[in-house]
């Protein structure tokens, strides 16, 4: 995973609540093993119905074109656990989504990326909010994960809470299977402590074969 | 110190802490499928490590499969490379596959529970979101993205936060023609849809207590849309006697000590949740969608909202949900005209709810212009209400009758509504678009749309199932 540091880009004001990854990566776009990652996101919104751009849709606005940031309400993510839902924001170059929360897998699906997920407590996240859509594009912001802090036009800068452990996964990209395999000899105990204990679990055969 | 039932299942899953302060958390069964697995393996396959546990890991081809009869690789062109994928995978790492004309193919969701493979007190992983539909026995299910997948493919555990816990408790009695569907969305439309976000959920009381095995996972498996992390039913001897003789379940002694170590599993007398609501069930009538996530829900006999009287903070949501569904406030919902009638998916596609439906349909016909499915939950349960008639029942009335997988629920194998149409559903997610471009979906449980397949309209299946 690609560690991550800080990130600076263009903040795009997505202001909704409960945005699904049904909206962010539709499944019709996911008809190949390999799909354009960058192409699918927001796939449906970014088209009219005749299949020409919808001009009103933020992220086809000229100033939002290479975003960086993507600003959004509650819930995001919510629904499927598809990842391809965070790999389309890291095909367009989104490496921070700042939200008022975000639902449970998708966040875990951004930390296995290296796509650091910024929860603002309400009120400095309307203001937050008010600053992107001041800014219209016209700056950037950096978001920087050592110091915790989000700068960028339009006031001071803002700090923001990341539980330790998931900061110091992002900062280091460190490789999630290699270190939960550092407790294999903790792994292996187990099986043989649950073998003993609930040998039902450690075996799954079928009793007709 | 008295202890939930979570905390008894995840204290004993728990193999250790990580540095990075996440637990641990053993996976007892790891069920794959086709739209997600092959990129996992491709992923380990770059890092070169191997399948911890491919014995307690399984393959099914669901989501891509088409339903057509006389299926095959082909029938959904863009599924093929996916099972393909799937196909090498699975050999190649030793994981046991139910392909697409296996006699128990199906969705894992349905196949896992049906085949023994889920028991009580176990844990789960499916890197689907309805994973928690197999709680209805007791086992702990998680959903997880395809990266989790390949860890937990390449060591059998989870890393996890500990999640909080919460309570559901279920009162009452259930009218007729109301089920566990109409239940799971009206929690829903009480608790929001991110109201079990960062929750493990026990769904208990004398409404759960009634309700058949299937009924019960019908509740779990909607527990993700309320953004629960996981969700079960402590398990009872209809638990176990549901499980008993199915071909993964332990036997002979095996079974005798099992069965001593599952009637422990629940939670102690004074344990405490950090969450608990309480839903009196007896005057609950059959539930609908009438918007586009899955808590806008009404009373079969209730009129749509007027933005204008909801909480100012909903209005656009309200305002927006209205217009892709082609409503306007105060308007009622039986009677609205419908286009296409599904019942099945993970969420309502087992005997018991294709017994409901057809009991329903028996003798009656679809009506004129209404496109009606019925896709078993998988090729055993097609099997099992073939032997009971229900086929014919339905084929009779005019419906469609499927070969299994996901279907219509995702539209991942094709299968989808035309743009504008009305669709009742028995699946789990009404949002936009999901089950093809602008279709407007209503969810709703196998005896209302069967009701609603026969009226041309939607209708209230107490009121259908008394006529003759």
């Amino acid at each position: 995973m690609q560690p991550f540091s800080s990130h600076t880009g263009i903040a795009v004001p997505l202001i909704k609540d409960d945005i699904n990854t049904d909206q962010i990566a539709p499944v019709q776009a996911m008809r190949a093993l390999k799909p354009d990652y960058k192409a699918l996101l927001f796939m449906r919104a970014r088209k009219r119905d005749d299949g020409s751009e919808d001009p009103d849709f933020v992220l086809n606005q000229p100033q939002f074109r290479n975003p960086g940031i993507l600003v959004t309400g509650n819930n995001f993510g919510a629904g499927s656990s598809r990842e391809a839902a965070v790999w389309g924001m890291l095909a367009n170059n989104i490496r921070v989504i700042v939200a008022k929360s975000f639902a449970d897998i998708y966040r875990e699906n951004c930390l296995q990326n290296g796509l650091l997920p910024i929860v603002l407590a309400p009120p400095a996240a309307d203001a937050f909010e008010q600053r992107v859509i001041a800014a219209n594009g016209s700056a950037p912001f950096t978001v920087d994960l050592p110091a915790q802090r989000i700068s960028g036009p339009g006031g001071p800068d803002i700090t923001f809470e990341l539980p330790p452990a998931d900061r110091m996964r992002l900062l280091e990209g460190l490789d999630d299977i290699g270190l939960t395999l550092k407790h294999r000899d903790e792994i292996v105990s187990w099986e043989k402590r649950m073998a003993g204990d609930q040998p039902w679990l450690q075996a799954a055969t079928d009793g007709r074969s | 110190m008295p202890k939930t039932l979570f905390d008894k299942i995840w204290d004993a899953h728990r193999v250790a802490r990580r540095a990075d302060g996440r637990e641990l958390i053993y996976i007892d069964r790891h069920v794959l499928h086709e739209l997600h697995a092959p990129h996992a393996f491709e992923q380990l396959e770059k890092q070169q490590r191997p399948v911890r546990r491919p014995d307690l890991t399984f393959s099914m081809q669901d989501h891509t499969v088409a339903t057509r009869p006389g299926r095959n690789d082909e029938t959904n062109p863009s599924g093929a490379a996916f099972l393909k994928a799937m196909r090498e995978g699975s050999r190649k790492n030793g994981i046991k596959l139910y392909d697409i004309d296996d006699p128990e193919q199906g969705i894992s969701h349905v196949v896992a529970p049906e085949l023994g493979m889920v028991l009580p007190g176990a844990t789960h992983a499916v890197p689907d979101s309805h994973a928690s539909t197999v709680g209805g026995l007791g086992a702990m299910a998680f959903g997880c993205g395809t990266t989790e997948l390949a860890h937990i493919l390449a060591t059998q555990v989870m890393a996890l936060k500990r999640p909080k816990r919460m309570l559901i408790r279920l009162e009452g009695t259930l009218a007729p023609h109301v089920t566990a569907k109409d239940v799971a969305l009206r929690i829903i439309a009480e608790l929001g849809v991110a109201g079990g976000r960062g929750h493990v959920v026990e769904y208990a009381g004398a409404a759960v207590r009634a309700m058949a095995i299937e009924g019960r996972m019908t509740l779990c498996n909607l527990n993700i849309e309320m953004g629960g992390r996981s969700g079960f039913v402590a398990p009872d001897d209809k638990t176990f006697g549901w499980i008993a003789g199915r071909p993964y379940a332990p036997k002979g002694a095996m079974w005798d000590r099992a069965l001593a170590h599952w009637k422990t599993l629940s939670s102690d007398d004074g344990a405490t949740f950090d969450r608990e609501h309480v839903l009196d069930c007896s005057a609950l009538e059959p539930q609908i969608t009438w918007g586009t996530d899955p808590s806008q829900v009404l009373g079969i006999s209730g009129r749509v909202p007027d933005p204008a009287a909801v909480d100012p903070s909903r209005r656009a949501a309200v305002e927006s949900a209205l217009a892709y569904m082609g409503l306007t406030p105060g308007t009622a919902l039986a009677g609205l005209p419908v286009n296409r009638v599904f019942i099945g998916s993970c969420t309502n596609s087992r005997v018991p709810d294709l017994v409901a439906a057809a009991d329903v349909v028996r003798g009656r016909r679809v009506a004129e212009g209404v496109v009606a499915m019925v896709v078993p939950g998988s090729t055993t349960v097609k099997r099992e209400a073939e032997a009971l008639g229900l086929d014919r029942v339905f084929r009779d009335a005019g419906f469609f009758w499927g070969e299994s997988g996901c279907s219509m629920c995702a539209g991942g194998n094709g299968d989808r509504g035309e743009p504008g149409e009305r669709c009742v559903s028995t699946t789990n997610r009404n949002f936009e678009h999901r089950q093809g471009p602008k279709v407007r979906t209503h969810l709703v449980s196998p005896a209302t749309a069967a009701a609603t397949a026969l009226a041309g309209c939607i209708a209230d299946v107490r009121q259908m199932a008394g006529q003759a």
